[in-house]
């Protein structure tokens, strides 16, 4: 070959490459037929699973005349990246993970589903001490930037200690049920199931837990906010199959415990082990409730402790010069920070829909 | 002339060396500036910018909280545990590797365990590491260690049963001892070859060290990696692969020029990569 010509061919090479990785989000805007989100393990979103092999999806997403893909991604945060990345259309997380990962990358979000909060799934573990106090100066293991940090970061707040009083040390939590049986940790912060795992050690003491923080760690399912504007057939059948799942899996019949039973399956436990993990996971298994805590001004106070940690430790945007810097709008039309820069959207009116029978 | 007689000239040998590079800067400039067209925000695919404010802040800005240059901090935390994993899989490899190559009774008893041995994935025991070694800097080594020390001992002990035989005749003509032997013949004649098994031992010494720092750590390149994935701050992540890579080359050329400098006569003529 000639070498302009293998210059060429490189040139062209390249282009195609670099075309190869170009955003995928061009889609997003348009109207659209089938969609695509995705779902970690967790006691709040193993319904994501059930409502997937089930066949509720393809119901709800058949009466709008679109086709949902629920995929489920082994790690949590990887689920997360990839929505972010625009590989997904929606995806699980907790509101803090929402606002600092897609938000403060830039890719407005919308909360289109409130499932649940933490009430007493995350806690706070010592060793042999049976006060919350004792942790200070001690090496506090957990997986840091999580909601781990942030449950840590709240209980000193309450006990009028700060994160300098202590020194936390990141563990993957993969490891960390391994790593509490070694000498070197004696408190740890993690959430279900690793917790009750942990708990079961005889020298294993709960010190805090996540339901004297009620309503601040909020499971949500969240959708790209300009595929939701462009398609509001997603949002519905999402909504629409998501409270149909609730209600059967809130009922005492058999139904409800057939689908239960193989939540627990798919969590690796059995029956008895998924409804403990429930006692301690604040459900809104009725559309109303999820509505009526979206609506409360005490979401925004969550939301602003949320930021000023995020801010706090950094992670809150490239280079945020403040915890205004992204901004998030409540229901009511109430934001809070840079309303020029909304990236975070709790927007109860799909859930509304549910509530009111619309759907 | 047949292809594989044409030589490049000096400067077109390192104009061709340079296009692989500059073809993936390339890429990677064309796609993350279609990404910031769409979302200006967008943390997958950062500007070389954004990288280098990144670089700016990570390792020229002291830390707000601590006032530590961070990205230095934890470039010493990582050389300092690959420092001393490779150190023990090296005086490891040398005494056990010729131990196993020249002295049969050893031979028989340790070669196939350190063959079962080498062929365990490290990651897969960390649970026992864990409670062996707790989980300061000792399982971090370990882990090293673990992941090193046996293909590089199999390497010296093969090195090690690779003197010719006639050399081993001769000295013993010459009267020598056993330890005569192993200190005379044996150690200068594997010392290249263990300068090529640490060479070759750095690679997974890095990937055990990521994973080691991804576990539990307070400091280190890996661990940043891992920390700063929660938020995708691939700003972050890309330069310090990049550093990862120039100390491992830097790492790699020193042990090659030593072995070069050092140990002339084990170099002969022909290309050496």
């Amino acid at each position: 070959m000639q070498p302009i010509k293998i210059a060429a061919s490189a040139f062209a090479l390249t282009l195609t490459a670099a075309l190869g990785a170009a955003p995928v989000q061009d889609a997003r805007a348009q109207d659209r037929e089938s969609f695509q989100v995705c779902w970690s393990i967790y006691a709040g979103w193993m319904p994501w699973g059930w409502i997937e092999s089930s066949g509720l999806m393809d119901k709800w997403a058949d009466k709008y005349d679109i086709s949902v893909d629920v995929v489920q991604i082994n790690d949590y945060i990887e689920s997360i990246n990839q929505y972010t990345a625009g590989r997904f259309d929606g995806c699980t997380m907790t509101n803090m993970d929402a606002l600092s990962i897609p938000a403060g990358g830039g890719v407005d979000t919308t909360a289109l589903i409130v499932g649940d909060f933490s009430n007493g799934n995350d806690g706070i573990v010592l060793k042999n001490k049976d006060e919350l106090s004792a942790i200070e100066g001690m090496d506090v293991h957990l997986v840091e930037l999580s909601v781990s940090h942030y449950l840590l970061a709240r209980a000193l707040d309450q006990i009028g200690l700060s994160e300098r009083d202590v020194n936390v040390v990141n563990v993957s939590d993969a490891d960390l049920v391994a790593a509490f049986d070694t000498e070197d940790v004696q408190a740890t912060v993690t959430w279900n199931p690793l917790l009750s795992t942990i708990l079961k050690k005889p020298e294993a003491n709960e010190v805090f837990d996540s339901s004297q923080i009620p309503g601040e760690i909020i499971d949500l399912m969240v959708v790209n906010t300009e595929t939701l504007r462009a398609n509001p057939e997603l949002g519905k059948a999402l909504v629409g199959a998501w409270y149909e799942a609730m209600s059967i899996m809130s009922s005492d019949t058999q139904a409800g415990r057939d689908a239960r039973t193989w939540m627990a399956e798919a969590a690796g436990t059995d029956l008895r082990g998924y409804e403990s993990q429930l006692e301690t996971t604040q459900m809104f298994y009725d559309p109303a409730e999820a509505v009526e805590f979206t609506r409360d001004d005490k979401l925004i106070q969550t939301m602003d402790f949320v930021r000023q940690f995020l801010f706090k430790h950094g992670i809150l945007g490239q280079g945020a010069p403040s915890p205004d810097y992204v901004g998030m709008q409540f229901p009511g039309g109430e934001t809070l920070g840079n309303t020029n820069n909304i990236q975070l959207r709790f927007d109860p009116s799909y859930m509304k829909m549910a509530a009111e029978g619309e759907l | 002339m047949r292809l594989i007689n044409q030589k490049p000239s000096r400067i077109a040998r390192y104009a061709l060396g340079a296009l692989p590079f500059a073809a993936v800067l390339l890429i990677y400039s064309v796609a993350s500036k279609l990404r910031h067209m769409e979302n200006p925000q967008d943390r997958l695919l950062p500007s070389l910018q954004q990288m280098a404010a990144a670089v700016e802040r990570m390792a020229f800005t002291p830390s707000k909280r601590t006032g530590e240059y961070t990205m230095w901090l934890d470039t010493l935390a990582s050389l300092e545990r690959i420092g001393i994993g490779m150190l023990v899989s090296t005086v490891l490899a040398l005494v056990l590797g010729i131990a196993m190559g020249a002295i049969p009774r050893i031979r028989a008893t340790l070669a196939p365990f350190v063959g079962a041995f080498s062929l365990i994935p490290p990651i897969t025991v960390l649970p026992i590491l864990f409670i062996v070694f707790g989980l300061g800097e000792t399982a971090k080594i370990a882990l090293i260690v673990v992941g090193t020390a046996p293909v590089m001992t199999r390497t010296v002990a093969q090195a090690t049963a690779d003197v010719p035989d006639e050399l081993l005749v001769k000295v013993q003509t010459l009267g020598a001892n056993s330890w005569q032997i192993v200190t005379r013949v044996f150690v200068p004649m594997v010392l290249p070859r263990l300068i090529g098994a640490i060479r070759m031992g750095l690679v997974p010494a890095w990937i055990f060290l990521v994973s080691a720092e991804a576990i539990a750590a307070e400091q280190g390149l890996g661990y940043r990696i891992f920390l700063v994935r929660r938020y995708l701050a691939m700003d972050v992540i890309l330069p310090y692969v990049a550093w990862i890579t120039i100390i491992a080359y830097v790492l790699d050329r020193a042990f090659y020029l030593l072995s070069r400098k050092g140990l002339r006569w084990a170099h002969g003529e022909g290309g050496a990569l």
